[in-house]
């Protein structure tokens, strides 16, 4: 839980300090756990503002090999509702036939909101619609092991623009095939 | 900004064209304030043109100085093709001619060079009306931080004419976000509080979420789904190192730092996806559960003392704050009523004042709520349809948040009395989730 996992990539960070004065900036290296000190070097001097950049690794976007064919991957929601609408019990009840024929098949369920009102309490609203579709999954066989969630809220709209039609495709639950 | 600024920062960039080229970000002046709305009756002031020495770089500090004071909204700078002189000390400064140009007060001041490359900056204050010195500022400074020291001066101005201490010398973080999706681009940035200086802290393919400064300013903590799922980090802003302090399963979210520097406040969800608030005590890595509902509880928030959480809970119905006592996770109590929508609360840093989204109609605007009184009093600030965020300064005078102007996410401030307002321009594509940092760690 606690080791750093492919922490960082410092690099760009000394560059990105040029501007202040085309200083150049010796990176340290991330210690793992490295201890959280409350009564850090007070900067001063020249270098005062600097800031050292990192720049964030992370996976690649996964790809949708195991995903039942011709089956729709995202749900749609209405304004504060986490409800699982009628029409999509017939796309839901595919993906877990789905999975539960495959238990080594993962999803990841990717819970949206559209941008409305405040960003952690959406990541709340978004989680919970991720919620919604797991139980229905789980009900129908799915293993637990084998759905996982993540709530983006308000930051990964499908539609940008401010009407309630681009907000419409933006509260939604995608279903994402890991593996 | 001025003109002569923009000039003297694309002459610097130009210097480092070899070293820019392999930068991740555009680190360019990306937030310019524009005062929308100002105090009616701005106290008239000059700022006389500082005295140079050869090794200032050509920086022109009375400029700064005259920008952060007008973009308070409180003064009105005197332009200075009407100065009749430009005195350079207190003793030269002529009351009654700057009385007859009707300004209350005048700075002055010089740079000069000290040992090495060190500059000394003087800045003296003057009453115009008496013709009293009202005290002088010494700041030691480099080429390099001359911009700091304006600032610097600015503070010391603001402080004397008005009695609160300015903020200006402060530094804020916000993310940018370019492109459109599915393919966007995040950065979370460090700026000084008038926007200038913008220096990329983290660059990400995946959303950055909630940067809260620690209370010395020397680190964030934010949120980065960069492994497609959420997790807390905190990054030490000179170094550069970071560590993932919380990666659970479900939710990791909205982390607040304590006012000790010691712990984080933040919501995890677990697999089961129920928010709720946690503690984590940084050092030792123990995590406290604080509340344990089955509603939403996230956005927490610290009582300048540390034994409370204001946070943001839809245990009702719909999302209100409230707080919870951190020693003993009792006593909840709810805190706003009134609208159906009240989230995301930020305490003034005496402790005195509430900010919070609230929604009125089909509009998010950022509302202020005394605490000391039951129901105090809201006062809703802003007139835009989707404001959030809201970010006190650290003098407790004004509001920094977010909102959309014209479909973008730009920046603007409020002032808590509603008399001033400014916004940030931005050319990036959209700019949201601003935080003003605390008076110290600032250089």
């Amino acid at each position: 839980m606690n080791t750093p996992k492919n922490l960082l990539l410092v690099l760009a960070g000394s560059l990105l300090l040029a501007l202040g004065g085309c200083a150049t900036k010796k990176v340290k290296p991330v210690a793992q756990n490295t201890p959280v000190a409350s009564d850090a070097a007070q900067s001063s001097g020249a270098s005062g503002n600097g800031v050292t950049t990192v720049t964030a690794g992370g996976q690649g976007v996964s790809g949708q090999g195991s995903a039942p064919v011709g089956v729709e991957r995202i749900l749609y929601f209405d304004f504060d509702s986490s409800e699982i609408k009628p029409e999509y019990v017939a796309t839901l009840a595919a993906h877990a036939h789905a999975l539960s024929a495959n238990a080594s098949i993962r999803v990841r369920l990717e819970g949206h909101t559209d941008e409305r009102g405040s960003p952690e309490y959406n990541i709340g609203l978004g989680e919970r619609r991720a919620q919604a579709v797991r139980r229905a999954l789980l009900l129908q066989g799915v293993g637990e092991g084998q759905v996982s969630t993540v709530s983006y809220g308000e930051e990964r709209p499908a539609v940008p623009g401010q009407t309630e039609e681009a907000w419409s495709k933006d509260r939604r639950v995608e279903i994402v095939y890991i593996n | 900004m001025n003109r002569a600024t923009l000039f003297h920062q694309a002459l610097r960039a130009l210097a480092c064209l070899p070293l820019l080229a392999l930068a991740t970000g555009p680190a360019r002046a990306e937030l310019q304030i524009d005062i929308t709305q100002g105090v009616s009756d701005p106290i008239p002031i000059a700022i006389v043109p500082f005295a140079r020495t050869p090794t200032d770089g050509g920086f022109d500090l009375a400029a700064v100085v005259q920008h952060d004071l007008d973009g308070s909204g409180r003064f009105r700078s005197m332009d200075r093709g009407a100065m009749l002189g430009q005195p350079q000390r207190s003793s030269e400064v002529v009351a009654a001619d700057w009385r007859a140009a009707r300004q209350d007060y005048v700075v002055v001041g010089r740079v000069s060079g000290g040992t090495g490359t060190s500059l000394n900056v003087e800045a003296e204050l003057v009453n115009a009306l008496t013709g009293q010195s009202l005290g002088l500022l010494r700041v030691t400074a480099t080429a390099g931080t001359l911009r700091t020291a304006a600032h610097q001066v600015s503070d010391f101005v603001f402080q004397r004419i008005l009695g609160t201490r300015g903020a200006f010398a402060t530094r804020i973080a916000y993310v940018a976000v370019d492109g459109a999706p599915p393919s966007q681009h995040f950065q979370l940035l460090v700026a000084d509080a008038d926007g200038e200086n913008p220096q990329v802290v983290l660059d990400s393919r995946q959303p950055i979420m909630s940067p809260a400064w620690s209370a010395d300013g020397q680190w964030l903590a934010y949120v980065s789904f960069e492994d497609h799922v959420s997790a807390v980090y905190v990054q030490e802003l000179r170094s550069g190192q970071r560590q993932r302090v919380s990666a659970r399963a479900g939710v990791n979210g909205a982390p607040a730092w304590s006012p000790d520097g010691k712990r984080l406040a933040l919501t995890l969800s677990g697999s089961g996806g129920n928010l709720d608030l946690y503690v984590l005590d940084l050092a030792s890595q123990q995590l406290a559960r604080i509340t344990d509902d089955p509603a939403i509880d996230t956005e927490p928030a610290w009582s300048a003392d540390g034994s409370q959480l204001y946070f943001t809970s839809d245990r009702s119905g719909g999302p209100q704050v409230y707080r919870v006592d951190v020693a003993t996770r009792g006593r909840v109590q709810r805190v706003t009523f009134g609208s159906s929508y009240n989230a995301r609360p930020r305490l003034s840093p005496d402790g005195k004042t509430l900010a919070f989204v609230t929604r009125e109609g089909s509009d998010y605007r950022i509302a202020v709520q005394e605490l000391g009184s039951l129901n105090g009093n809201v006062r809703v600030l802003t007139r835009g349809s989707l404001d959030e965020s809201p970010a006190f300064a650290p003098n407790g005078m004004s509001i920094l948040y977010a909102g959309r102007v014209n479909g973008r996410g730009s920046l603007a401030t409020v002032s808590v009395d509603g008399l001033v307002t400014q916004r940030l321009k931005s050319d990036r594509g959209e700019v949201r989730e601003p935080v003003w940092g605390p008076f110290s760690g600032t250089p």
